[in-house]
């Protein structure tokens, strides 16, 4: 209550606001309260004589955050994050960034020491990189609460030591991280840690996900009800709900159609602790009236389908389209060219090909029951057959696992082995005289990745046209804000591609409307005729 | 012709609170069944939703009174004099003819009215409350293991509604036919039937 009153207070008038608090805390001190005390962890870093000096690389610090954090390596060390691998238990598809392809960037093997500036640890350059090592665990990437902690790509996960300029040649000077300031502010993850690679994944700003970018280092409510910077304020680890340094939350296994029951403390409860239904359960609407009703919908309907109204809403475009196919086109002086539309985004990159770019962008909707079956290298793939689908998910309106959720699909197309017809793995980023962001020439950069991957390459290449779906779940809007009933009870609404439910509004059955319509029509021109009749004979 | 009071108070309440409710029902319900776009989906849904409770709270009501006071024997079959009815809708209604049915207390409507009243409270409705019901527990039911098709449901109740809208348009043309035009409105409306002088000659 008094906290209430007090932010309101704050809000109307913050200086004479200010003036109360410094004299309520005074006379608080005068009145024995107990004397004010750093809150949000029992440890103040600053004091540990271990942090107290300067430390010359990443590894040297992890060392001192290790003699009083003994397993911390060791729990890192089975997480994704660290070994970007992982086996699905349900196909023993074996995935992981190291393994798997997309149609952003493509992929990891042959670009480890730029790819690596997200990886939690320091050193991975190449396939020589011990992930035995402890001291090589970045605790900083997650831990660092100065904002001043910077990975660099082409750094191998090392953050810049001394001012570096980077990309060599570029003239762009990168700060030396303060690595003693740094480790002295640790403390827990925040919207910023997690963002500084999620919200960037697929080479900048809200490229990848559509619902995630750096919006939402500080929202509004109307961007992400929960993460409200002024209101709720969620860190990322507040639904993401961290234990033993393992981070729930999957999107190579995600749940589709989390059946439980709100978790409640104490309960055992092995379920993913990042659903909505986590918290919401099963029936989360309340308000008098409409509530029944839309609680039925929760058994088809996911949540984040009505909840998201449009991704990349928080003034962060996302990419859309990336097509490879047309990269490598070079000025008469043999330079690189950027071409940018009038919103100042860059449309054209010589380095990748076109893109389109949205805002506001409408999801599209599948059922999808949480099964995701991935094109890895090797798998066999066909021009011919239509868009490869980078990411296959699984689900329909009868499985009884799947619910509608919404989905960014990316669009592309990007290079193949069209003789053993498989993906490939291009080497892109790199100052060496293959990688194709320097060089611009395909052949080598297949050639070169393909052999970090260690897979057969043929020589030959063309292009193929991908897809890839990224269920939506982020940038939650305001109830007020959902998808209204219209968006979806209506022929040609958001659903109208979804098979195998009814739904009123689009699926009125066209032989019951002729019929119908048949009688009713037929009805009317009886009466009116039998009418007109009366009218014409009336007598005066 | 003689001046009647044949419908009490409480059927005129129950006959234009019905009248009232089934036209925002069928509005409103053709608006779901993605006929046209007027107050949109959610309002009604809402509308149709609250209709359908207050509408089945005035058949209970309207089946108690019936039963209580044995007015459910007005609507008791019969084909005699159905013959003469219809050859007068068909014929003598042209020449100018008088209704061959005389309304009485203890008989209000003519035998092809009463049929077609009894169809609508023994078929139109029941296909539409009880689909209507399916419809708005089907949820429930599936959460019991009686999973019922919503397709279907929605098919039942639709086939209902047409019903219903085609017997509505005869119904408000019939009610034309009365021996003037708005005879058979004013005997709704006030309760008296027949007997207003001048209008009267051929009765
Ligand atoms: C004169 C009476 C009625 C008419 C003309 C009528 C008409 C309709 C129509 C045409 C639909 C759309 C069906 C579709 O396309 O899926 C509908 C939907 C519906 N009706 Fe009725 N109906 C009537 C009475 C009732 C009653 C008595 C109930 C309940 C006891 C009811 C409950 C529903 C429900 C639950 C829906 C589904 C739409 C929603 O969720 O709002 N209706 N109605």
């Amino acid at each position: 209550m008094k906290h209430v009153l007090f932010r309101r207070l704050a809000q109307l008038c913050p200086d004479a606001t200010r003036l109360l608090a410094v004299l309520l805390v005074a006379g608080n001190a005068f009145a024995g309260a107990p004397p004010s005390v750093k809150m949000d962890s029992t440890a103040d870093h600053g004091k540990f004589k271990e942090l107290q000096k300067t430390f010359s690389s990443g590894p040297e610090l992890t060392k001192a955050c290790l003699t009083c954090h003994t397993e911390a390596a060791k729990q890192v060390h089975r997480t994704k994050h660290w070994t970007w691998d992982f086996l699905n238990p349900e196909n023993q598809q074996r995935l992981g960034k190291k393994n798997v392809i997309n149609n952003f960037c493509i992929s990891v093997p042959s670009n480890l020491a730029f790819c690596s500036s997200c990886h939690v640890g320091y050193g991975w350059k190449d396939a020589s990189f011990d992930f035995k090592s402890e001291e090589n665990v970045d605790c900083l990437a997650c831990h660092d609460t100065t904002g001043s902690y910077r990975k660099l790509p082409g750094l191998a996960g090392h953050p810049p030591y001394k001012d570096t300029e980077i990309p060599p040649g570029s003239g762009k000077i990168a700060k030396g991280v303060d690595l003693t300031k740094i480790g002295q502010k640790v403390g827990k993850s925040s919207r910023d840690t997690c963002g500084a690679c999620h919200f960037f994944g697929g080479g900048g700003d809200g490229v990848k996900h559509g619902d995630m970018d750096s919006s939402l280092a500080s929202p509004d409510k109307d961007l992400d009800v929960h993460m409200d910077a002024t209101g709720l304020d969620f860190t990322c680890g507040t639904c993401h709900k961290t234990s033993s340094h393992e981070v729930p939350g999957s999107r190579y296994t995600p749940v589709g159609k989390d059946k439980g029951g709100a978790h409640i403390r104490g309960k055992e409860d092995k379920s993913n602790p990042a659903t909505c239904q986590s918290c919401h359960g099963q029936a989360p609407h309340k308000d008098a009236g409409l509530a029944s009703k839309l609680n039925h919908h929760t058994d088809k309907v996911a949540c984040q389908t009505c909840h998201i109204p449009a991704i990349a809403r928080g003034g962060v475009a996302t990419k859309m389209t990336w097509d490879w196919s047309t990269a490598g086109q070079l000025t008469p002086e043999g330079k690189p060219i950027i071409k940018k539309n009038d919103k100042g985004q860059v449309i054209y990159d010589s380095k990748k090909g076109d893109f389109t770019l949205g805002e506001n962008v409408t999801p599209e909707y599948a059922w999808f029951n949480g099964k995701v079956t991935y094109t890895l290298l090797g798998d066999k793939i066909d021009k011919n057959e239509g868009v490869t689908h980078i990411n296959k998910m699984g689900g329909s309106a009868s499985d009884g696992e799947s619910l509608i959720w919404p989905m960014k699909v990316f669009r592309g197309s990007q290079p193949f082995d069209s003789e053993n017809k498989t993906l490939v793995t291009p080497h892109t980023a790199g100052n060496d005289d293959t990688a194709y962001w320097k060089n611009f020439g395909w052949e080598k950069a297949i050639d070169t990745g393909m052999k970090a991957s260690g897979t057969p390459y043929s020589g030959k290449y063309d292009f193929i046209k991908t897809d890839m779906s990224w269920p939506i779940t982020h940038m939650v809007a305001p109830k007020e804000k959902a998808v209204g009933c219209n968006e979806c009870h209506a022929k040609g609404g958001r659903l109208d591609k979804i098979e195998g439910i009814y739904i009123p509004g689009r699926d009125a059955n066209s032989l019951l409307n002729l019929f119908g319509w048949l009688a009713v029509g037929g009805t009317l021109a009886g009466v009116l005729l039998h009418g007109l009749i009366r009218f014409l004979r009336r007598k005066h | 012709m003689e001046r009647i009071y044949i419908f009490t108070r409480f059927e005129r309440f129950w006959h234009w609170t019905q009248a009232f409710l089934v036209i925002g029902m069928m509005i409103t319900g053709f608006e779901i069944h993605g006929t046209y776009n007027l107050l949109g989906f959610l309002l009604a849904h809402q509308v149709h939703t609250f209709a359908a409770w207050a509408l089945i709270v005035l058949w209970v009501f309207a089946i108690f009174w019936h039963f209580i006071t044995g007015e459910w024997r007005q609507y008791i079959p019969t084909m005699k004099g159905v013959d003469k009815v219809f050859r007068h809708y068909a014929w003598g209604i042209f020449q100018g003819e008088p209704h061959p049915f005389v309304v009485t207390r203890g008989r209000k409507h003519n035998p092809m009215q009463a049929q077609a009243y009894l169809a609508v409270k023994v078929l139109i409705n029941p296909i539409l409350w009880i689909s209507g019901l399916l419809y708005l527990y089907y949820n429930e039911l599936a959460g019991l293991g009686q999973s019922l098709d919503l397709a279907t449901i929605a098919l039942i109740h639709t086939i209902g509604a047409f019903m219903m809208l085609a017997f509505f348009i005869a119904h408000v043309y019939l009610i034309t036919t009365g021996h003037t035009v708005t005879a058979h409105l004013k005997a709704m409306l006030t309760g008296w039937e027949g007997g207003e002088g001048e209008h009267n000659k051929k009765g």
